[in-house]
């Protein structure tokens, strides 16, 4: 086990290399126009030096004078002693900016992430037992319609129902107009007052493909033979289903659920937008648009290291859960 | 003998009797008995139909913008107080050229005699309030005058009409004098209030307004007759914000007054096009306008042609890619195979969104145009989304590879590539099918997210994520509903149906279904 967990660690390494050389050469190929604006900007001050001597003392200074393999070769020097630089944006360091944001987007992550657990596993359980009867019917119908629904449409339908007509949650943002005057108590409700509806939007968008996934091996599992014995023996259907059959199926949603933990810091860009939470998704959202370098270098950099721990992850899980792998 | 001859010929018109279903036949009954695929079936038939039929059919383009007429308030007049002493000066005198700024200090310092720059010596008399007269040399004398400093305004009774310096200078001295008749030509002065006077001659009709307000029209070639600018003035004395006027023509025409700074501005209603934005859903434009009066049926047609198309032309192409390369990495094995995998690694590493915004901002940069970005949007889309369906072929052809079957096509001396192709994919492709239509509603889903964002299709093509891009306006989200509704409501559909689909054909093809 350990030997495979190595090696598995030592190839993600390997990954990791290349991709963030990937990024890098795709970012370098962004148009530099955050640098020309802001050398723009400070040629116009009365007495400044010109356009041209401030793009080249920005460019040595942001290091972007260099080619894209001798700058790749900077970045990661440094960024393997944990360096990310200052990001230009927001003008603090990198690691900074990140830590004061990534909260929100793990707790509405979080939030959602239990809320999706709780709905879609024994919906999901639920419609495999009574197999083509109206529960299974309504169950598929509802888990198809959360895959397909556009994530920004159902948040503006929400939006549209919560706070316009009914006018009980605020529209945007993480706090309210009153938030600086209240105890901490209150800060805390204020706060997770305006997580309610980004919540509810990530948790109907992906409760589908899990309830779908319980359903199915489900499905399999109480076709298998020893559910079959089970039954011929006289265990009680509870039993049966509770005990025996439940167990088996959670082996590979647990593998599903352990891989996606990871991606609970990841955040929604696009729902983070739309409610204006000050989240991982939104901050990386406003860089990529300004063209702000160190920031969104660090950013996908964070994302690949996500998505490989994930994967291990689930590998791993996957060994641990089920003793019959392990034999194999 | 001949009935049992009859009955065996029976029995095997019995057996032929009995209908032997291929598989692909059996495939497809189970389809047709899923009644959500049927429902999924019959919308994508649907949403084709009014994608393209319906864009041929609609006589709106989808960049047809259209025009309404509205009444909008237009700046009509504006009208301001004289605060500025203004010079008349005789027929044939000129006032020098520092003249004026020595008279308004003459006014102001009370010292009534001044000499201009280029010697000349004048001096000034008082006639009335705010009003002088200005005489050469050094005393007043009647036949030294020159000209007449006030602070009034003369409107006369038609265009191009000019008064002689005489005729003001008679009106002048009568308001000034509080007299109501003017000896020289009969004329008789009717005052409506300290400021304002109207001159009528002999026989009563109007020759000039008289005022120490400035009332001028807004567009050239508006002429402003001495009744108009009375009511003008009529209203601003009294503080109403509206009065009415009859016109040349006979009507009532409503004029409204309000004031900014120490200006008041006159605006009336007029009929002008306007572009209709906005308009609410009626006979001509069945589900309204959008922001840039463009009609909203259309663009959803327009739009669905886009979207279904780029879904199609993504998925072919990652099917195509991931076939290629799946088949071969799961076929050959070995380091091939590790290769590939670690090829497919990397780019199931790479973040999507950053990536599809980071390039969209460079063709932005580049200034490409709409076509060419929809071009590269599917290429880029394809490049990315191949890796998933890479995965499953591959793994599919690692447990073929063993069978039976594909032990005997080697043994026959078989070569690869027609092993490959007529042997292995054949047995992929249901998995695929299944994957390939769901991925198309995926790849929807994504499109539409990337036009919202502001990514994807670009103004003025239509695409139904950048119809809905028009609620980060919160004014449009909430009154105007028809404008963002639709297009969510039809990208839902769509998507689901391409579900339904997908899970039904996935039901049909699998071989353990109980029924």
């Amino acid at each position: 086990m350990k030997k495979f967990i190595l090696k598995r660690v030592l190839i993600s390494i390997l990954l990791l290399f290349f991709v963030t050389l990937i990024i890098y050469g795709i970012m370098r190929c962004m148009p530099t126009s955050f640098v020309e604006t802001k050398a723009r900007e400070l040629s116009m001050k009365p007495g400044a030096k010109s356009f041209q001597e401030w793009k080249e003392q920005l460019d040595a200074a942001y290091g972007l004078n260099q080619g894209i393999l001798q700058g790749y070769v900077t970045w990661a020097s440094k960024a393997v002693r944990g360096q990310f630089g200052d990001s230009w944006y927001w003008n603090q360091p990198v690691l900074k900016k990140f830590s004061s944001v990534i909260w929100y987007s793990f707790a509405l992550g979080l939030a959602s992430f239990i809320l999706e657990v709780l709905i879609a596993i024994p919906a999901g359980i639920a419609a495999a037992r009574r197999q083509y009867s109206w529960v299974d019917y309504l169950i598929t119908v509802i888990a198809l319609v959360g895959i397909s629904l556009p994530s920004f449409f159902f948040a503006t339908i929400l939006k549209w129902i919560f706070s316009i007509q009914l006018g009980w949650l605020d529209l945007y943002g993480i706090v309210g107009r009153m938030h600086e005057q209240m105890t901490s108590t209150q800060k805390l409700l204020d706060m997770g007052q305006h997580m309610i509806l980004p919540v509810l939007t990530l948790a109907v968008v992906s409760i589908g493909s899990l309830m779908r996934y319980t359903r199915t091996n489900m499905l399999e599992v109480l076709n298998s033979d020893f559910i079959r014995t089970a039954r011929a023996k006289g265990v009680s259907e509870n039993r049966v289903i509770h005990h025996h059959a439940f167990r088996n199926t959670l082996i590979p949603i647990i593998t599903l659920l352990g891989g996606s933990l990871p991606g609970l810091f990841s955040g929604a860009m696009i729902t983070e937008t739309l409610f204006q939470i000050p989240g991982i998704g939104y901050t990386s959202y406003q860089c990529i648009v300004q063209g702000d370098i160190p920031f969104v270098m660090f950013y996908m950099m964070f994302m690949a290291v996500l998505i490989l721990l994930g994967n291990l992850i689930a590998d791993v899980l996957y060994a641990v859960v089920d003793p019959r792998v392990r034999v194999n | 003998m001949e009935d049992n001859q009859k009955k065996a010929s029976e029995m095997q018109d019995d057996l032929a009797r009995v209908q032997v279903l291929s598989p692909g036949m059996m495939v497809a009954k189970r389809f047709f008995r899923n009644r959500l695929a049927i429902v999924g079936l019959v919308i994508i038939i649907c949403m084709f139909l009014f994608a393209f039929i319906g864009g041929a059919i609609i006589p709106y383009g989808q960049s047809e913008v259209f025009y309404r007429s509205e009444q909008v308030k237009k700046d009509y007049a504006g009208a301001s107080r004289i605060t500025d002493y203004q010079v008349m000066m005789k027929e044939g005198e000129k006032l020098p050229s520092d003249g004026y700024s020595e008279s308004v200090l003459a006014i102001t310092t009370g010292k009534k005699n001044f000499v201009t720059a280029d010697k000349q010596r004048m001096c000034i008399d008082e006639l009335g309030e705010e009003t002088y007269v200005l005489y050469k040399g050094k005393v007043p004398m009647e036949k030294n005058e020159i000209g007449m400093i006030f602070k009034r305004s003369f409107t006369p009774y038609a265009q191009d009409v000019t008064f002689s310096y005489e005729f003001c200078r008679d009106v002048i001295t009568a308001i000034c004098k509080g007299e109501t008749k003017i000896e020289n030509g009969g004329y008789t002065i009717e005052e409506f209030s300290d400021s304002a006077s109207m001159v009528l001659d002999a026989k009563g009709e109007n020759v000039a307004y008289v005022s120490d307000m400035n009332v001028n029209a807004v567009g050239g070639g508006v002429f402003l007759g001495p009744d108009y600018k009375e009511a003008v003035v009529n209203a601003i004395d009294s503080d109403a914000s509206s009065f009415t006027y009859v016109n040349a023509n006979g009507e009532e025409e409503e004029y409204l007054v309000s004031r900014s700074g120490g200006q008041y501005v006159i605006k009336r209603y007029e009929e002008s096009r306007v572009i209709d934005t906005y308009g609410a859903p009626s006979n001509q434009h069945i589900l309204g306008t959008d922001a840039n009066g463009m009609d909203l049926l259309a663009r959803l047609m327009y739009g669905g042609r886009i979207s279904l198309l780029v879904g199609f032309v993504v998925v072919l192409l990652e099917v195509v890619i991931g076939v290629i390369v799946g088949g071969i990495a799961g076929f050959f094995g070995g380091w091939i195979d590790n290769i590939l995998m670690r090829l497919v690694d990397v780019i199931y590493c790479i973040p999507a969104i950053p990536l599809y915004m980071i390039l969209g901002s460079i063709m932005d940069y580049m200034q490409v145009s709409a076509t060419v970005r929809i071009y590269m949007l599917c290429v880029i889309m394809g490049l990315i989304g191949w890796v998933s369906i890479a995965r499953i072929v591959r793994g599919q052809i690692l447990s073929l590879r063993e069978q039976e079957f594909m032990i005997a096509a080697e043994a026959t001396g078989i070569r690869v590539s027609r092993r490959i192709f007529k042997h292995l994919i054949p047995n992929v492709i249901p998995q695929l099918i299944v994957f390939a239509s769901m991925g198309l509603g995926d790849v929807i889903l994504t499109e539409a997210s990337l036009s919202f964002l502001g990514l994807g299709i670009k103004y003025p093509a239509a695409s139904w994520g950048s119809i809905i891009n028009a609620v980060n306006d919160s004014f449009v989200m909430t009154n105007y509903l028809f404008v963002w509704v639709p297009a969510g409501f039809l990208i839902l559909l769509t998507v689901l149906a391409f579900n339904f689909i997908g899970d039904g054909l996935r039901d049909a093809f699998d071989p353990k279904m109980k029924r």
